[in-house]
């Protein structure tokens, strides 16, 4: 299994906090405060030191945009002028800050090869590849909860045997290879799909969510099975704890309990699986989209590598990794909204 | 006394089939014969601006559909009249005079004239021009507009190349008033109008009706860009696709052979694929090391291993479609004990190791796992290194840091790369260089088929690098589709001339 409940002791040492500072009436908005306060100075240190380091890597990595572009016929007077059309003859130190006080004003710089804006080619991917993550946690997430729910009720029975078995399977198989052998079926032989590529939202909604159909589905099916048995495991762990003990104590059926008790409690980790998920399937669709040939951000990095349009590779990975750092914040401060404790464990 | 050259004189760079510029255009009838087509190809341009970048996915999509130049090549590889109606040639080969076609607009409505054409000449050939082919323009001194519809090209010299070198796509004729905006937004003189770029996805153009020529039959087309192999497969199958130029995956091909709704287009490519060899670096600065080399490579099992049986076998840098062709492939057939002895006696210790250096096209990625093999056997010992295009460039070809690797040269006609000492492979040879030159300043036809097979003679007894086979341009369409070109003389997708045969 991918995680192993980060922030367990963390919750188990918060709670002790928690009887220690019960009692008090208001303080749980100014510690949420607090909390976020603190991540948020975490994020922005994490983005100082993740620019630096793109730029860094992205720069060593042989290979003159230039001469890519111009071939191997080109002069080399036509290489110094294209190098100084481009801004490429300037000092690398001063090309990083001027990158980073672009961006900080929103301007990413213009891509070499397309000579559009970065800001507009990426605004352009995110179209196909915000909606096509969206879409592939939806249905991730959609299978994910009743069938964490289903295995966990019967557990040790037939029912969670055989979604344990189809979530082994889930994980074993690449997601290229699902991919290759939908469009086999739906897109070769029954033709209710096409084999690829993005109608464009122009199309209308319907069109535009069809085209992601296929895709969204290779993608989310790994990601359900790891997510199913993450969901399954964390109500299992939770149904052992003291509480639903007493719950059931109380009179509550062992349903009853995992409906009230156990499901709330357990989803912190299902909420930290769901976050690197999501951002995983915006930067990771890379081989999902060479399949569907859909213009998405992977595809546009996997480009821009090969061609070495580094302003465009330097930005579209800062984006990814400012998603993540955020996704991240975000489901700090759901874990708090979820669980009250963790707001005190500052 | 001047001579006026038109088409048919032109026969002394290409072949046949002249005249043909008028014929393209016709729409043979039948319902939806003009209905638009989807044409899919591998790789995206990187922008749409043919004189300003080197990647042929640039041409593949505007040459002749979107923009024109003076002259242009024909699906055959003849060269024919363009925007210059026809020419005059002074006696001494160094002044061009180009009577343009008259009532040619562009795509924005703006009158194309002489001035247009100067504007693009001289900003190809400018100081800080970026054209990738700038050596195209070398030889010109001066670009004077007569009248609106004649220009006077002054050279510095004969060339007899010049009206060739005048059809590649680098040098179509642009306009001022649109040229700031032509990465994204190309204005041409072409049968088709741009409408819209999708980055990442396709290129749609739409037919001209204000073309000054023959208008093309089909309202439009759609270019989309599939680069994955398996994709590509399955696009085609699943008729997303009408037409795949240069099919990726030539292991596909008998599948769709065998299918009645497809037609398979296998044609030529100017692309002489080439095991490059450092001629600087030990032990292949020693010719008897580089005829070992010749001789321990079996060029058909490469074709069948990389290429799956598509590609011409050849045994020197020339296109074996093109009728100056001299078939040298005997001298360096294939004998591993003769590349042992000679081996032997050039004194090479077995196991030598030196580096081979991959791109990424699967001609040099299978084709050089295969040729490592066949080295080994005769006691080489290359150490294989896959890298990047961008890589390659700056190591390889920039940096000479190579022993071998390989290449498809795609440009036509461009044997004169070997009177270049400081090219990539580094043959030096004065004599060659001087036959080059004499070459560049003759128009006899006949003469200059004679150097160029004497050209082609040098380099193979020489045993520059080991030639391997001709590119095949490989495509696949629907049955119904009609006029698409088989061959590639250069890097182009004509729409001009196709059509639905319903």
């Amino acid at each position: 299994m991918l995680v192993k409940y980060p922030r367990r002791r963390l919750a188990d040492f918060a709670c002790k906090i928690r009887i220690w500072t019960s009692g008090r009436a208001g303080p749980n908005l100014a510690l949420m405060l607090r909390y976020a306060l603190k991540r948020f100075a975490s994020l922005i240190v994490s983005l100082i030191i993740a620019s630096a380091v793109i730029f860094v890597v992205t720069e060593v990595a042989p290979g003159d945009p230039a001469a890519f572009m111009l071939g191997i016929n080109a002069q080399e007077d036509t290489l110094a002028a294209l190098r100084a059309e481009l801004g490429l003859d300037q000092p690398k130190l001063q090309r990083y800050f001027s990158w980073v006080g672009g961006m900080l004003a929103g301007d990413f710089g213009t891509s070499y090869t397309y000579r559009t804006p970065v800001a507009e080619v990426i605004a352009d991917r995110l179209q196909v590849s915000l909606p096509l993550a969206l879409y592939a946690l939806a249905l991730s997430t959609l299978i994910a909860f009743p069938a964490g729910l289903f295995a966990a009720a019967r557990r040790g029975r037939a029912g969670d045997l055989a979604v344990m078995g189809a979530t082994q399977l889930g994980v074993a198989v690449p997601n290229f290879w699902f991919a290759m052998m939908a469009v086999l079926v739906f897109a070769i032989n029954l033709r209710w799909f096409g084999a690829g590529g993005f109608a464009g939202w122009d199309a209308g909604f319907a069109a535009g969510m069809k085209s992601l159909t296929l895709p969204a589905i290779s993608l989310a099916l790994p990601q359900a099975a790891i997510l199913t048995r993450v969901m399954r495991s964390a109500l299992l762990d939770t149904l052992g704890e003291d509480y639903i003990r007493t719950a059931r104590a109380k009179g509550l059926s062992r349903r009853q309990a995992l409906w009230r008790h156990a499901l709330r409690n357990a989803l912190i980790p299902v909420l930290t699986i769901i976050g690197l998920q999501f951002s995983f399937l915006l930067a990771g669709a890379i081989i999902i989209e060479q399949v569907f040939f859909l213009p998405g951000l992977g595809r546009l990095v996997f480009q821009a590598i090969s061609a070495r349009d580094l302003i465009v590779v330097e930005s579209v990975v800062m984006l990814l990794v400012f998603a993540v750092i955020v996704v991240n914040f975000v489901v700090d401060l759901a874990y708090a909204a979820v669980d009250p404790r963790l707001r005190s464990r500052i | 006394m001047k001579h006026i050259l038109g088409p048919s004189a032109l026969a002394l760079m290409m072949t046949s089939g002249m005249a043909v510029a008028a014929g393209h255009g016709t729409c043979p009838g039948g319902e939806g014969s003009g209905a638009p087509i989807t044409l899919a190809m591998q790789l995206e341009p990187p922008t749409l601006d043919p004189t300003s970048a080197a990647a042929q996915a640039i041409d593949s999509v505007v040459y002749s559909n979107i923009f024109e130049g003076l002259t242009r090549f024909m699906g055959d590889g003849s060269i024919v009249p363009g925007l210059a109606e026809s020419w005059e040639i002074s006696d001494d080969g160094t002044v061009y005079a180009f009577k343009l076609q008259g009532g040619v607009t562009f795509h924005d409505g703006t009158t194309m004239d002489a001035e247009d054409v100067k504007f693009s000449l001289d900003r190809a050939r400018a100081e800080d021009s970026t054209n990738a082919q700038k050596a195209l323009f070398a030889g010109i001194t001066d670009v004077r507009v007569i009248d609106p519809v004649t220009v006077q090209v002054t050279l510095d010299g004969p060339n007899g190349n010049f009206l060739f070198n005048l059809a590649w796509g680098d040098a179509v004729i642009v306009a001022p008033e649109s040229i700031d905006g032509i990465a994204n937004n190309p204005v041409g003189t072409g049968a088709f109008k741009f409408v819209e770029w999708k980055q990442g996805d396709s290129v749609s153009i739409t037919r001209n009706d204000a073309y000054w020529g023959n208008a093309a039959c089909i309202e439009g087309a759609t270019f989309k860009f599939i680069s994955d192999p398996t994709a590509a497969f399955a696009a085609v199958m699943a008729g997303d696709v009408d037409v795949f130029s240069g099919f990726p995956a030539p292991e596909n091909l008998p599948q769709f052979e065998a299918d009645p709704r497809f037609q398979v287009l296998v044609g030529s490519t100017e692309g002489e694929t080439i095991l490059s060899t450092n001629n600087k670096m030990p032990p292949f600065d020693d010719v008897r090391v580089r005829q070992a080399v010749a001789h321990a490579i079996d060029r058909q099992a490469i074709i069948d291993g990389a290429m799956f049986g598509y590609g011409t076998p050849i045994g020197t840098h020339f296109a074996p479609h093109n009728p100056a062709y001299v078939d040298l492939t005997g001298q360096s057939n294939y004998d591993p004990d003769k590349a042992r002895a000679l081996l032997a006696e050039a004194g090479v210790a077995p196991g030598t190791q030196f580096k081979m250096t991959l791109p990424p096209p699967s001609y040099a990625r299978r084709g050089g796992e295969i040729i490592a093999a066949q080295l080994r056997a005769v006691g080489l010992d290359p150490q294989i290194e896959n890298v990047e295009w961008a890589q390659w460039l700056e190591g390889t070809f920039r940096g000479k840091d190579f022993g071998l690797t390989i290449v498809s040269h795609t440009e036509p006609m461009d044997i004169g790369i070997y009177a270049r000492p400081d090219y990539y492979f580094q043959y030096d040879n004065p004599d060659l260089q001087a036959l080059m030159d004499d070459l560049n300043k003759t128009t006899d036809p006949d003469a200059r088929t004679e150097m160029l097979q004497t050209a082609q003679k040098i380099i193979a007894d020489d045993y520059v690098n080991g030639y391997l086979f001709q590119l095949a341009a490989l495509s696949v369409a629907k049955a119904e589709i009609v006029g698409l070109w088989t061959n590639a003389p250069t890097a182009a997708n004509d729409l001009t001339s196709v059509y639905w045969n319903n």
